[in-house]
């Protein structure tokens, strides 16, 4: 790849991760453009990873003020103040996070992301959402498809001590090492509304079961006109009849819904740290490599529970007819 | 999540964390917003430069502080009301004993070698305190745990010997980069730069004919010697003259491509020379880093090849600025992979020598790495894994025994996952360190000194810190501040004579006991005399067993990482070692593993087989090698 030279202070700076990378790769960072909405912990854990991997730009998008809540596995801004009231989660977080890496632009942008149009979204390499409402997402994903470069879009989320990440690279190419040369490979994403439309009955067996559960409660929310992740344990009637109803409509058995997931995911409002260490890394990695198109990516769902402990991606994908 | 006894186990724990380095720093953090309220962290680094891009805790400004301190003031700032207590200080430090270790809930290791890590695991085995423990590398990384008595302990697998190199592939036929960089770096840097009292190959294996004996030593700089004229003589010895030498001895190219002997006139044809008029003693002054050969030379980026003619340039520029600039150093001189014109002569000299060999030429970004056993390490990695090993102390800290994993992060997905939990090993009942197995020696015990004996297999094997030996009740040997003088003297005195003729003189079947009172491990070895050993393959002269470090496997990408914090290490050893400072365990996953077990992975329902994958884990920045994909690097072929 052509195009300047990484500065001394750069290759300094970021001497231990080129020679994981490579310097082709680092390049590539430095000029890539990020935009991440929704800043709770997984995303917060995110944007650490991303900014001191070295992207050119990180814009954040979350106007909510800013509670004890939601700082809750946030190491950016210190338990709630006072001071606090003038300024959104995002600006917060942007004051914190420009000291990680000076060479990484930060910035804020005001506004529901769902309401822009596709030009904005033209500006970045890459999307992430978190905390987002069923639409949204879907939305979201539609605006970075029909913009006129790929533009990545990932979601992420962890409610109690789970975590999942959607993955949407649209027709992507990348290069892997296969015994001592490097292969050039090809997939082809399907978008998160075409992938939650899949009929659950068509999966592969044993697909886990926090993809299903997580769609109950995305479904749920959207229903109810809730905020993403205002739910308690209050809702689990509600919850486990929209997930009879979701089963009927897919020929689907229930018990691969077992209560106690729902019943733990309706109730962990808060997130649990180490879960959102794990998900932001595995994230981060992702859009690093969606970034330097080296390594094979996630395609197109990854999950983690820490009940089981295991770190599974799950394919659930249009088939090419 | 959430539970009260989860919460309440949480708030009570007393928490010891040793390293604040790649996964300290994740970890404090993650530890932190987890709630837990008293941690102590040690870690002796301050920080540098190129740890900025993962520990995130730290910043430009914070460039030569302890690393524990700057943590934990950072940490502070977003959870104001819990408290750390940094130490500054080596975890090998005696203050850190048994009765400092029993005050904790749970010991969580994010150290960079293998030294500390077997330290701090006979301690908490001393101590009974669960460990967990953890290293990453690259996109690769692994959390276990070890609790006394119910899982295996840190050293219950042996671990992988550090890597050497048969002293005559070093001196006579390198067939790899790498073997090019450990002779230019521990033979020549050492020989030209270093303590010329160390005893040095370079020039052994070059027969008799030499000037290696009586004569003035070639090495040498004559007085009034031009520097310009020295710098050719000493290239064309160890380029030119040298091979020839070699070459000389027809058996050894049988089977071998014959190197090509390289001289400086041919390469650097005399008007090539420039004469660098900036080079002169007024500069004296200048900041020893700033000092360059590829500076002065225009080249720039460290990532380039340079010619065989531009290597030569540097070797030669590089001598002349070491003589110019750092003459006070030379003698003292030790390789350090921070040291700029250290690496770039380095890096020219093994170009030049893998030139003459016909092995492809490296960049200084590379030949570096390699030198300085440079970790590969990210902020992901150490982020994920420092999650995992929270969620480890957890259960640790409610005593969930049946829920315990030890967790592999994979790079490439294996049965569909990218984290991969395992269930833990019991115990091994052969283990010298968490059960009393005896050892077995072969030793000839009537030409070893007791000292061969200390410092190879006591410090070097067993990895003791402060140990004592005893055959029967007689002391022959002990380290310790309050030791009487006439004893000191003594033990002096045993360490230079040989194992029969101690005062409790140490024969075939004698059985030794050896003991680190600092660690609390006390383990017998029996002693059996044996008169000869192959100076190639037995370079210690002895042989342990009972506890056999696993073969290293072909270690082609990394021969071993090293510490992430620049403390050079490098020894210039007789059996030429490239040290491998954080090197790990073998794991086999998810098949056999060395003693024929099975490791269980936690997930029983599938047992897709023929999906073995070996792997080594290097340290907290270390390496996992994965067989089944080899890595093939980039080179450049000899121009």
């Amino acid at each position: 790849m052509e195009g300047e030279e990484l500065t001394e202070q750069e290759t300094a700076l970021y001497d231990r991760q080129i020679r994981v990378w490579g310097v082709d790769a680092q390049r590539r960072l430095s000029k890539s453009h990020i935009l991440v909405s929704g800043l709770k912990g997984t995303a917060v854990e995110f944007c650490k990873n991303i900014i001191l991997a070295g992207v050119g730009s990180l814009t954040l998008n979350d106007d909510r003020p800013v509670t004890n809540e939601l700082l809750s596995a946030n190491f950016l801004v210190p338990p709630a103040e006072d001071i606090y009231a003038e300024k959104s989660l995002a600006e917060l977080c942007c004051d914190s996070l420009k000291d990680f890496n000076p060479m990484v632009r930060v910035s804020v942008q005001k506004g529901d992301l769902s309401s822009f149009g596709v030009d904005f979204f033209d500006g970045f390499d890459a999307v992430i959402v978190s905390c987002c409402s069923l639409t949204s997402k879907k939305l979201v994903n539609e605006k970075c498809r029909k913009s006129s470069k790929r533009v990545a879009f990932y979601i992420v989320d962890c409610r109690d001590s789970c975590g999942e990440i959607f993955v949407d690279l649209q027709d992507y190419a990348y290069s892997k090492k296969k015994v001592e040369e490097m292969v050039e490979c090809t997939l082809q994403y399907t978008s998160f509304e075409e992938s939650i439309a899949i009929p659950w009955r068509t999966l592969p067996r044993r697909v886990s079961k926090l993809y299903f559960a997580m769609r109950v409660i995305e479904r749920f929310e959207e229903h109810e006109g809730r905020n993403p992740g205002d739910t308690s344990i209050a809702d689990l009637p509600t919850v486990l009849n929209l997930r009879k109803e979701m089963c009927e409509a897919h020929s689907f058995s229930e018990s691969q819904i077992p209560d106690a997931l729902l019943e733990r995911l309706l109730a962990g409002r808060r997130e649990f740290p180490p879960v959102c260490a794990i998900i932001g890394g595995i994230l981060g990695q992702e859009v690093i490599k969606g970034i330097s198109g080296k390594g094979e990516p996630i395609k197109n769902f990854f999950f983690f529970d820490v009940m089981d402990g295991k770190g599974i991606i799950e394919d659930i994908s249009k088939t090419n007819e | 999540m959430g539970s009260e006894l989860q919460s309440s186990a949480i708030k009570a724990a007393k928490v010891l964390m040793v390293g604040a380095g790649g996964i300290g720093c994740e970890l404090l953090k993650t530890l932190a917003l987890s709630g837990f309220q008293d941690i102590h962290i040690i870690d002796m680094d301050t920080i540098e430069v190129s740890n900025l891009n993962r520990q995130f805790l730290f910043r430009q400004f914070h460039v030569g502080q302890s690393k524990a301190k700057v943590a934990r003031d950072a940490v502070l700032k977003f959870r104001p009301d819990i408290s750390i207590t940094p130490y500054h200080a080596n975890v090998k430090d005696p203050d850190f004993n048994v009765d400092f270790f029993k005050q904790f809930s749970v010991v969580l290791n994010g150290l960079d070698n293998l030294d500390a890590r077997r330290h701090v695991n006979r301690l908490c085995l001393a101590a009974g305190v669960p460990l967990v423990e953890s290293g990453t590398t690259g996109f690769l990384g692994q959390v276990t745990v070890h609790v006394k008595g119910k899982t295996e302990c840190y050293e219950c697998q042996p671990k992988p010997a550090p890597k050497t190199y048969p002293v005559c592939t070093i001196t006579s036929t390198p067939s790899k980069f790498v073997h090019c960089i450990v002779w230019a770096k521990d033979l020549l840097f050492a020989k030209l730069f270093g303590d010329q009292n160390q005893d040095n190959d370079l020039n052994v294996h070059s027969s008799d004919a030499s000037g290696s004996s009586g004569h003035l030593d070639v090495f040498e700089r004559k007085k009034d010697e031009d520097i310009q004229q020295y710098g050719r003589r000493i290239y064309d010895h160890v380029f030119g003259y040298n091979i020839e030498l070699a070459l000389s001895n027809e058996d050894t190219w049988k089977n071998r491509v014959r190197p090509r002997p390289i001289y400086s006139k041919d390469v650097l044809p005399d008007d090539q020379i420039e004469q660098n008029g900036n080079v002169d003693k007024t500069a004296v002054s200048a900041d020893l880093s700033s000092i360059s050969a590829m500076a002065s030379l225009g080249l720039k980026n460290p990532q380039d090849f340079w010619s065989l003619a531009e290597n030569s340039k540097v070797f030669l520029e590089a001598l002349k600025l070491f003589f110019m600039k750092r003459e006070k150093e030379i003698g003292n001189l030790v390789f350090d992979k921070d040291d700029q014109l250290a690496v770039e002569f380095v890096t020219a000299a093994a170009n030049i020598r893998a030139s003459s060999f016909g092995i492809p030429l490296h960049s200084l970004f590379e030949a570096k790495g390699i030198a300085g056993n440079i970790v590969h390490a990210v902020a992901t990695t150490n982020a994920i894994i420092a999650g995992l090993i929270v969620i480890e102390a957890i259960k640790v800290l409610q005593n969930d025994v049946q829920n315990y994993r030890m967790t592999y992060c994979l790079e490439h997905p294996s049965r569909k996952m990218l984290l991969m939990p395992v269930e833990p090993f019991e115990p091994n009942k052969s283990c010298y360190v968490c059960s009393e197995t005896p050892l077995s020696l072969e030793i000839n015990t009537r030409r070893s000194k007791l000292r061969d004996f200390v410092e190879k297999i006591v410090k070097a094997k067993l990895g003791m810190n402060l140990p004592l030996v005893m055959h029967g009740s007689a002391l022959l040997y002990e380290v310790g501040d309050d030791l009487e003088e006439d004893m000191v003297a003594n033990y002096a005195a045993n360490l230079e004579k040989v194992l029969a003729e101690l005062p409790s003189p140490v024969t075939g079947g004698t059985i030794l006991t050896v003991e680190d009172l600092q660690q609390e491990l006390i383990c017998n070895i029996n002693i059996t005399h044996r008169e000869g050993f192959d100076e190639e393959k037995e370079p210690d002269g002895m042989i342990l067993s009972g506890w056999t470090p696993a073969p290293t496997p072909e270690v082609e990408k990394n021969n071993g990482a090293s510490t992430d914090n620049g403390a050079s290490s490098s020894s210039v050893s007789q059996s030429v070692t490239l040290e491998t400072v954080d090197d790990d365990d073998l794991e086999i996953v998810p098949a056999g593993t060395p003693n024929g077990k099975k490791r269980k992975s936690s997930d029983n329902a599938t047992n897709e087989t023929g999906e073995e994958r070996k792997q080594k884990t290097i340290d907290e920045d270390g390496v996992i090698e994965t067989l089944d994909e080899s890595d093939s690097k980039k080179k450049q072929k000899v121009q």
